[in-house]
């Protein structure tokens, strides 16, 4: 069995007082990369776990491929765990570690030692056989849980934030292992974790949570370049956040009234008509910074301000910009761009410009 | 550091070797004096061959000792064993009054410990197949009653090791156990059980050194079966010590000392394994 659907409906959890999920529903996808992303307390590790069976809901369903596993034992379930802290066992070796869940079928022993040595190369670990536990590293132990997880040919491979306790290079280097893995294998991976980043890179769709909520699910091209809500926006990734009321509609985009900043033009009015009000965002690295005195063309929305801060980190500068209403915007410039705000700096005046395409509504009120 | 200090903890030092050690050299160097008075005479065996041919009481009690302390141990590290695993892992009403009523025996004087199982082995019945409880036999205090009492003081000691050792470990190598395809009984068997190995070992060997050496508790559960410590304590009693329980306690020494050193490496063995 390949990868199977996983089917979430309408899952709440309550601990005592704390309601840890507030009515989840997801489509999970055969066969893919999905993530999910939020802060610390948000429930995401509380839903993978009654995926996995060790807890309960306090009402909903989950099925996998349309079969309701809710009362099945972890066991008798065709999902597996990686846990955050590895879990493994520390009195087995690396190789009885991942021969565990064989051992307790009845398997010939010569297929178990073909099918352990085989997973153990599929994490390059074929050389530690013999090792304990305590005399790997952060990131073999890791290698160990997955292959133990795998060997059984789970259906869905559940991970709850598995790269947490790993420094940054690591992690990087097994998120993209982890994504080869997962093309290998080839079955649904359930992916938790608070690094958007990790989130961004490697998963097919994301399902951004806060507060026992999903928020918004989509590829992560769609949560980033249009996040659905505010706390989304500025969840994955920064952002400038700007309020303001739609003012008039007409010819190519709408005009949002933003107070004292002036006005912003947005193309998607995403269903909110004049009179509405709305929140808007547009990302840092949209900003363009030029020198005050470059024309702006008439197309793009485009303001002054002065450089209130710049902060340089390796491949781009960051600009705070104060605008004439007092508001700060974010600007992103990587370097090796062409030309305009090289050498910007502290007090510069400057023009701070953006495409109206850029500029989504991500939150709005009826006016 | 000073010298001075330095050499007022060396004394410090040397006095805690000489009242640990002296005595049991003394005790083992008089097993082979031929006086039975402590002045030494000659060098001789004849303690030894009295102790080999000459104390069929003594070595009944030593053999009763050991195989009680057997029994009561083994019963002690399953139940402790088994209570640790679910104190550990399970939530359940009143739990914290049970972990605080396992705490009180350690700290009972054992004379009160005696004195309350007498008196509980005084008020029961033996149930009598196809009677109850009510007219069942009086309880004869024996080696069943002596087994009964040791049984019951070591078990918040093997409790507690295997407790301590529980401690060290996260309770989801239970989940992954599961989540692997572990029933609950190959859960225990395969990784709970394995795990506490060094626990449940450390106390094992506590209860049955603790049930070898009991001397008050098991005075007053007794009856007429002796054990070791008692026929020793009746000896001195009676005037004096024979050497004879010295060459006995030289053997005990030595394989004590045999055990403890086996007992050592082998836990450094499991130690480092995980």
């Amino acid at each position: 069995m390949k990868g199977a659907t996983i089917g979430i409906s309408g899952i709440t959890k309550s601990f005592g007082d704390f309601q840890a999920l507030k009515g989840v529903s997801l489509d999970i996808r055969k066969g893919e990369f999905f993530s999910l992303l939020g802060p610390s307390g948000c429930g995401k590790t509380t839903l993978l776990r009654i995926i996995g069976g060790f807890e309960e809901p306090s009402s909903g369903r989950v099925e996998i491929d349309g079969e309701d596993i809710l009362p099945l034992p972890p066991n008798m379930r065709h999902a597996n765990t990686v846990f955050q802290n590895y879990a493994l066992f520390p009195h087995l070796t690396v190789y009885e570690n991942v021969a565990f869940p064989l051992r307790l079928k009845s398997i010939k022993r010569k297929s178990l030692d073909e099918l352990v040595m085989y997973y153990l190369r599929l994490v390059e670990l074929d050389g530690h056989a013999a090792k304990r536990p305590s005399m790997l590293s952060g990131g073999q132990k890791q290698r160990v849980a997955i292959a133990r997880a795998l060997i059984n040919e789970p259906s869905v491979l559940l991970l709850d934030e598995p790269l947490s306790a790993l420094d940054a290079k690591l992690r990087h280097h097994m998120l993209m292992e982890l994504d080869q893995i997962h093309d290998k294998v080839g079955i649904t991976f359930v992916y938790v974790t608070h690094d958007q980043s990790e989130a961004l890179s490697v998963s097919d769709r994301i399902a951004v949570m806060d507060r026992g909520n999903v928020l918004q699910v989509g590829t992560p091209r769609e949560i980033y370049e249009s996040p659905s809500t505010t706390f989304v926006a500025q969840f994955i990734g920064e952002t400038n956040i700007i309020d303001g009321t739609i003012e008039s509609s007409g010819g190519r985009w709408f005009v949002v009234d933003a107070g004292g900043m002036g006005r912003v033009k947005v193309t998607d009015p995403r269903g909110y008509r004049v009179g509405d009000r709305v929140t808007l965002t547009v990302r840092p690295e949209k900003l363009r910074i030029t020198p005050l005195g470059m024309a702006a063309t008439e197309d793009s929305n485009s303001f002054v301000g002065t450089v209130d801060e710049s902060v340089y980190s390796g491949f781009l500068s960051k600009y705070y910009v104060r605008l004439e209403s007092g508001a700060v915007m974010r600007v992103f410039r990587q370097h090796g761009d062409q030309g305009e705000g090289e050498g910007l700096g502290w007090d510069d005046r400057v023009c701070v410009s953006w495409n109206p395409r850029d500029t989504f509504i991500v939150e709005g009120a009826r006016g | 550091m000073s010298r001075k200090r330095r050499s007022a903890s060396k004394a410090v030092f040397i006095g805690c070797m000489v009242f640990l050690f002296v005595p049991l050299a003394v005790l083992i160097f008089f097993s082979f004096n031929e006086n039975k008075a402590p002045i030494f005479t000659q060098f001789s065996l004849v303690w030894y061959r009295k102790l080999f041919t000459e104390s069929s009481s003594l070595w009944t009690a030593f053999f009763r000792s050991i195989t009680i302390a057997l029994a009561a141990s083994a019963t002690a590290t399953v139940i402790g064993t088994l209570a640790a695993i679910g104190v550990h892992w399970h939530r359940f009403p009143l739990k914290t009054y049970v972990q605080a009523i396992t705490y009180i025996p350690l700290v009972l004087p054992e004379i009160i410990i005696g004195m309350s199982l007498l008196a509980f082995f005084a008020g029961i019945r033996m149930p009598v197949f196809g009677h109850s409880l009510a007219i069942g036999i009086p309880m004869t205090l024996g080696w069943l009653t002596i087994f009964i009492a040791h049984a019951t003081f070591c078990l918040p000691f093997a409790y507690m090791m295997v407790l301590a050792r529980l401690d060290e470990f996260d309770s989801s190598i239970i989940e992954a156990a599961r989540d692997l395809g572990a029933t609950e009984v190959q859960t225990l068997l395969r990784v709970i059980i394995p795990v506490s190995k060094p626990g449940i070992i450390s106390g094992f060997l506590t209860s049955l050194t603790l049930s070898l050496e009991d001397f008050t508790i098991t005075y007053f559960v007794s009856g007429v079966s002796s054990t070791m410590p008692m026929v020793v304590y009746s000896q001195m009693y009676k005037g004096g010590v024979s050497p004879v329980i010295n060459a006995l306690s030289s053997i005990m020494i030595l394989g004590t000392v045999v055990l403890a050193f086996l007992a050592r490496r082998w836990l450094k063995y499991i130690a480092a394994s995980s």
